[in-house]
């Protein structure tokens, strides 16, 4: 199938990365009263950058709250942006009309995290995977049908089922279907909320390998958002994790988890339940206190000050940039862990930091 | 830990040959749980391991007496203490429940009534089992919540359940669970709602209180990582039945059934190295038709022999039982290292 439109016209912006994303903000308004008078704003996603390159896949990790799938929904442009630009290819997305993205919306897709919500239960899987074609108005060389049903034996689903409803399948099965659907245009690139986290372990893994099959098999890119740092570390090939609408720390698979510097990142990475008694005994547990604090009215500074046992000063009264303290590793910190393998002039910032903690320039409660 | 014998210790809760028959008009009957067998002793852990649909919940429901009369046949024997649960009239088992048998619920979302303040749903609890007057409730609730670890718990006691945040909800509710000390607490998926670094200081707290009152826990999952840190013995289940059932460290060093083994291969872990690839276990548990002829995980299992069909294996050995008439042997791992 070569069904895709020939868009043409080379990238303005950074080649190498397939998406980029500048200072991404997103603020939801809380209104009060009759008049709908504002009187704040939840902070969802406040100030968020990154890249991602062809074919690689980013993991978008944090706890509830953190603002990672609506990250997610932003950069699929199924909301709008408050501020920040969104880069696909070089061209700028941000506020494209609604007429010009759906050609865009080949390129990108979304895989929703429930299975059974995300699927209208009066229409078959044929209408369901097909829909896309006859959306985007894309005619097949043999029909839609044989089309659809291509993507079903492609995604493990038996073809023949192509008239039945999706509440005849099971949740690993529906989970299957939703991915069909993303695929059917043979989008370039693939984000998915959750994609796993409502179904069953053993069906967890089904999904999981067959995400990684259809990468390797159609060079896809994706952007996987989701809460289990070990389906992460499992399918990523670098992670950024998120706290209350910011990033904290961005790296390639292997350092952030090898050496995470980001108090958050060593904390959450300690809280995750390893299945093997043998082994807890000889891990250092970190226990945070308390919760995430409300987005709604988020701390100052440091936004995870409040719960880090690392905090001093500083970190409540200037925020800490995210900074590239060793190669692809990017940390937002005034006090990282793991800092040995650090370049010069990062340890030196670090160093003047406490400096600046030990000796503020005016007293601070 | 250290080794459990519930029989030298005397069990507290004994489940006997447990099974709930779920009936509609026009269909076949639906067998949720065949045949459950297991004890709980004072200050032990049980977990209860499995995926949805494996009867986990509806032994929990029905040892407290919760699911409803019509429609649902419970057969075997639970005795808590001496006492048939599954006989006992009810106003005689509402006295029980709430002061010797308490249960926390998945969802703290829905399990709290949300037009009732936190402070008059722990309350309740008080001064319902334990006579206390109002005032008194009051300062107990708040000694309660404080030992939960909920901040501020006098402003939190007037406050209603959308004003906490989900892991304080949760800590509510198993502070009312706790009010009056159970002697049995049955944990129902607690922290499955909940993030990972909340998810570690609930559990912690169940601990705590499990070594100082040393309440009976029965902790029900599906999460192998929570097991492996919380429970003295396991009882993995599947279709209905108890398939496995060993002490934590064998358990989790020696798994005998396939299921459990597949189980273990299927999830992503952090202590091991990445370049495994997940072993998922073919199939879903919906696919399969079970309590007809033979093991019901039989269609799903990489070790089906001829003998796994025509009926079901029973549930053998002592210390480590096991339901299976081919297990998985010790030189056969359950994670093969698959290069990507």
């Amino acid at each position: 199938m070569s069904h895709r439109a020939d868009k043409g016209g080379e990238g303005v912006n950074a080649p190498e990365a397939l998406l980029s994303v500048q200072g991404l903000q997103k603020h939801f308004p809380v209104t009060k009263g009759l008049l709908k008078r504002q009187i704040g704003a939840v902070r969802a996603v406040d100030g968020v950058s990154f890249d991602v390159r062809q074919g690689e896949t980013l993991g978008l990790v944090g706890e509830s709250g953190c603002g990672k799938s609506t990250t997610g929904r932003l950069v699929t442009r199924l909301m709008e942006p408050t501020a920040g630009k969104i880069f696909f290819e070089g061209h700028d997305i941000t506020h494209m009309s609604q007429s010009k993205i759906r050609p865009l919306r080949r390129d990108i897709q979304m895989i929703f995290q429930d299975p059974y919500s995300s699927l209208n239960p009066r229409h078959t899987v044929g209408a369901i995977v097909g829909a896309p074609f006859r959306i985007q108005g894309v005619q097949t060389e043999q029909g839609t049908k044989k089309a659809v049903q291509e993507i079903l034996e492609l995604v493990g689903l038996n073809p023949e089922h192509y008239n039945r409803y999706p509440h005849e399948f099971s949740g690993g099965q529906r989970q299957r279907i939703g991915i069909a659907r993303t695929l059917a245009l043979k989008p370039k690139m693939i984000i998915a909320d959750e994609p796993v986290s409502a179904l069953d372990v053993s069906i967890q893994a089904q999904v999981v390998n067959l995400l990684e099959d259809l990468q390797n098999e159609l060079g896809l890119t994706y952007v996987i958002v989701a809460h289990d740092l070990s389906v992460i570390r499992h399918i990523s090939d670098r992670v950024a994790v998120m706290y209350l609408g910011k990033i904290v720390e961005l790296a390639d698979r292997k350092s952030l988890y090898d050496s995470p510097m980001h108090p958050y990142t060593n904390a959450l990475l300690s809280a995750v339940p390893i299945p093997d008694p043998a082994r807890r005994k000889d891990r250092e547990r970190i226990r945070l206190q308390g919760d995430v604090p409300s987005p709604l009215n988020p701390p100052p500074a440091c936004r995870f000050h409040t719960r880090c046992w690392k905090a001093q000063v500083i970190c409540k009264t200037e925020e800490p940039p995210l900074a590239e303290l060793a190669p692809g590793h990017q940390v937002a910190c005034h006090f990282p862990e793991n800092v040995e393998q650090a370049t010069a002039p990062a340890a030196a910032k670090v160093a003047q930091n406490v400096e600046e903690a030990l000796h503020p320039k005016k007293p601070v409660v | 830990m250290r080794p459990v014998n519930p029989a030298s210790r005397g069990s507290l809760l004994e489940v006997e040959d447990l099974s709930v028959v779920f009936r509609q008009r026009g269909r076949a009957d639906v067998r949720a749980v065949d045949g459950v067998s297991f004890s709980v002793s004072p200050g032990e852990t049980v977990g209860l391991v499995g995926e949805s649909g494996c009867g986990k919940s509806v032994t929990s429901l029905a040892i407290m007496g919760l699911l409803p009369k019509r429609g649902v046949r419970v057969e075997g024997g639970v005795s808590f203490d001496g006492t048939d649960l599954l006989s006992l009239p009810p106003d005689k088992l509402r006295l029980l429940r709430g002061r010797d048998l308490a249960i926390v619920f998945q969802d703290p979302m829905t399990s709290l009534n949300p037009v009732v303040p936190i402070g008059t749903q722990v309350t309740e609890v008080l001064t319902r089992h334990r006579g206390l007057s109002n005032g008194e409730a009051r300062e107990e609730a708040a000694d309660l919540l404080r030992r939960v670890g909920i901040p501020d718990p006098s402003r939190r006691l007037r406050e209603y359940p959308h004003q906490l945040s989900g892991g304080m909800r949760q800590r509510a509710l198993i502070a009312a669970a706790l009010a009056c000390r159970p002697r049995l607490l049955i944990a129902d998926e607690p922290t499955t709602a909940l993030d990972v670094t909340i998810q570690a200081q609930i559990l912690e707290l169940l601990k705590t209180l499990v070594a100082e009152s040393g309440t009976a826990l029965i902790l029900i999952t599906h999460d192998l990582g929570v097991v492996a840190g919380t429970c003295d013995t396991v009882h993995v289940m599947y279709g209905g039945r108890i398939v496995e059932r060993a002490p934590r460290h064998e358990l989790f060093a020696e798994p005998r059934h396939p299921y459990t083994g597949g189980l273990l291969a299927s999830v992503p872990r952090l202590d091991q190295p990445r370049g495994v690839r997940l072993q998922p276990i073919e199939g879903s548990p919906r696919d399969v038709i079970p309590w007809a002829r033979g093991c019901a995980f039989a269609p799903r299992c990489p070790n089906r022999v001829e003998e796994c069909t025509p009926v079901a294996p029973e549930l053998l050995g002592d210390r480590h039982g096991l339901r299976c008439v081919n297990p998985l042997r010790s030189d056969q791992p359950a994670t093969k290292a698959v290069p990507r």
